[in-house]
C-alpha cells in the first residue's frame, strides 16, 4: 500500500511539475472558466430571473466543462514521443499510475475551481461567504466523483480516434448523478438553508465517490496494458 | 437450424404476442378511470423500459465476465444486448411523450425519471460509439467491457436520484416493494406484454449476436 502511495506520488509529482512549469493546459482552462462565466452573464435576463436562483446552475456547468475540458490532458501528454510506453515499462503498479493521475487532475481542477469559485462571486454577487466551509466540501466531493471517472475514461478514449470528442460523449452521462447532488446541495446552501436538509444529496456523492474511485482503480489496468 | 433462425422464430413468437397484446389492450382491459384509453400506452412503455434497464444491467455483467474469462463470445452479446437496448430506451422515450401530451400537457418535462432514462439513452450511445471507435477486436472488447461495467454500476446511482428528486411522473405501481396496485385484468394484460417484450429482446439478440458470429469469422 505505501509502495502504491509512493509511485502516485512519483506520476502526481511528474504531471504537476510539468502542469506549472509549463502552464498553457492550466492557464487555458481557467481562462475557459472565466468565459463561460463572462458567457453566462449575457445569457440571461437579469431583470426578469434573479441571479440566486441560476447561480447554483452556473457553477456547476461551468465546473463540469472546466473539469471536462482538464480530463483530456490527463493521457494525451503521454502520447508524446511514447511517454505512456515508457511510464508502462518502468515497474510502476497500474493504481500507482490510476492514482498518480488522479491525483495530478485533482489539484489541476482544484486549481481552476479556486480560481473559478472567486471569480463567480465577483460576477454574480452572491453572499457565498457564511456557507464557504460546506460549499468547499461539497465542491470537493463532486470534484472527486467528476475526476475519478474522468481519469479512467481519459485513459479509455486516448487512443480512439475523435478522442477529445468521445471523451466528453461518454463521460456527461457519468456526471450526471454528482451534477444533480452538487446543484442540489449548492440551491439550498445559497438559499440560506440547514445542511441537515442536503443530508440525502451528500450522502449520494459520498457513495458516488466510493463506489466511482474503486471501480476506476481496478479497472483502470484494461485500459492501459496491451 | 442455425442461430439466425432461431432469432428469428423468436422474434416472430414476440411480434405475434405483441399484436396479442394490443388487441388485449384495446378490446378486453378496462379503461382506466382518470387517465382514459391514454392509460393503454403504459403496457408498452413499462415493460421497453424494464428491458432498457435490464440490457444495460445485461451489458455490464457480460462486461465483468469478459475482462474474467476473455471469452470473445460474451463482448458478441455485449454488443448485441447494448443494441438492443438502445432500440428499446427509443421505444421509451418515444412512448412517454405520447402519453405525457394528453395526460401532463406537455410533451416532455425535464422530471428526474425521463432525465435519467435519456441519460441512460446516451449511455447506450456513448458505449456504441466506443466500440464504433476502436478498430482492433481485443482492445474494442475490453473498453467496452470497462465502459459497461461503469454503465451497471451508474444505474443504480441513476435510480437514487430519481428517488431524491421531486419527481411527476407516475410512482411505481407494478415493480415495488409492496404488491402491486392495480386490477387483475391489466397485470395480466401488463405481464403478457412483459412477456413479449421479453421474447423480442432475446429474439432481436440472439440475430444480433448471429450477425456478430459471421462479422468475426
Amino acid at each position: 500500500m505505501g509502495e502504491v502511495l509512493a509511485q502516485a506520488w512519483a506520476v502526481a509529482r511528474k504531471d504537476l511539475v510539468l502542469e506549472f512549469r509549463t502552464r498553457t493546459a492550466l492557464v487555458s482552462a481557467v481562462v475557459f472558466a472565466a468565459l463561460v462565466l463572462t458567457v453566462f452573464n449575457f445569457g440571461r435576463d437579469p431583470t426578469a430571473v434573479p441571479t440566486i436562483d441560476l447561480a447554483p446552475t452556473i457553477l456547476w456547468v461551468t465546473f463540469t466543462f472546466a473539469a471536462m475540458l482538464a480530463m483530456n490532458r490527463a493521457f494525451q501528454l503521454e502520447l508524446e514521443n511514447q511517454a505512456l510506453e515508457g511510464l508502462l515499462a518502468s515497474p510502476l503498479s497500474r493504481t500507482g499510475l490510476y492514482w498518480g493521475k488522479l491525483v495530478a487532475n485533482l489539484v489541476f481542477v482544484a486549481v481552476v475551481e479556486a480560481v473559478g469559485l472567486p471569480l463567480f462571486v465577483l460576477f454574480f454577487d452572491v453572499p457565498v461567504g457564511r456557507v464557504l466551509a460546506p460549499l468547499v466540501g461539497v465542491i470537493a466531493l463532486a470534484t472527486l466523483g467528476f475526476v475519478a471517472v474522468g481519469t479512467l475514461f481519459s485513459a479509455l478514449v486516448m487512443r480512439t480516434r475523435f478522442a477529445e470528442l468521445l471523451l466528453v460523449v461518454i463521460l456527461l452521462p457519468f456526471l450526471v448523478p454528482p451534477l444533480i447532488g452538487a446543484v442540489q446541495v449548492t440551491a439550498r446552501l445559497f438559499g440560506g438553508r440547514p445542511l441537515s436538509e442536503s443530508v440525502g444529496y451528500l450522502k449520494l456523492l459520498a457513495a458516488y465517490d466510493i463506489v466511482f474511485v474503486s471501480l476506476a482503480s481496478f479497472l483502470f489496468r484494461f485500459t492501459v496494458d496491451e | 437450424m442455425s442461430l439466425a433462425h432461431k432469432g428469428r422464430w423468436i422474434t416472430m413468437v414476440g411480434l405475434v404476442c405483441l399484436a396479442g397484446v394490443y388487441v388485449r389492450a384495446l378490446a378486453f382491459t378496462p379503461v382506466e378511470r382518470l387517465q382514459g384509453p391514454a392509460q393503454k400506452i403504459f403496457y408498452l412503455h413499462v415493460p421497453a423500459a424494464l428491458w432498457t434497464e435490464a440490457a444495460m444491467i445485461l451489458v455490464g455483467l457480460a462486461g465483468i465476465f469478459y475482462l474474467f474469462l476473455k471469452d470473445p463470445r460474451l463482448d458478441r452479446f455485449a454488443a448485441a444486448s447494448a443494441e438492443v437496448g438502445t432500440v428499446f430506451a427509443i421505444i421509451v422515450l418515444t412512448t412517454g411523450p405520447i402519453w405525457g401530451k394528453p395526460i401532463w400537457g406537455t410533451w416532455w418535462t425535464w422530471d428526474a425519471r425521463l432525465t435519467s432514462t435519456l441519460f441512460l439513452f446516451f449511455l447506450y450511445v456513448g458505449y456504441l460509439l466506443v466500440r464504433g471507435a476502436v478498430r482492433d477486436p481485443g482492445v474494442r472488447a475490453r473498453y467496452a467491457a470497462v465502459l459497461g461495467i461503469c454503465g451497471l454500476c451508474l444505474v443504480p446511482f441513476i435510480h437514487l436520484s430519481v428517488f431524491l428528486f421531486r419527481t411527476l411522473h407516475p410512482q411505481p405501481i407494478i415493480v415495488k416493494p409492496s404488491a402491486p396496485s392495480l386490477p387483475g385484468s391489466m397485470l395480466a394484460t401488463w405481464l403478457f406484454s412483459l412477456v413479449a417484450f421479453s421474447l423480442l429482446y432475446v429474439g432481436f439478440v440472439t440475430q444480433r449476436y448471429a450477425v456478430g458470429d459471421t462479422d468475426h469469422a
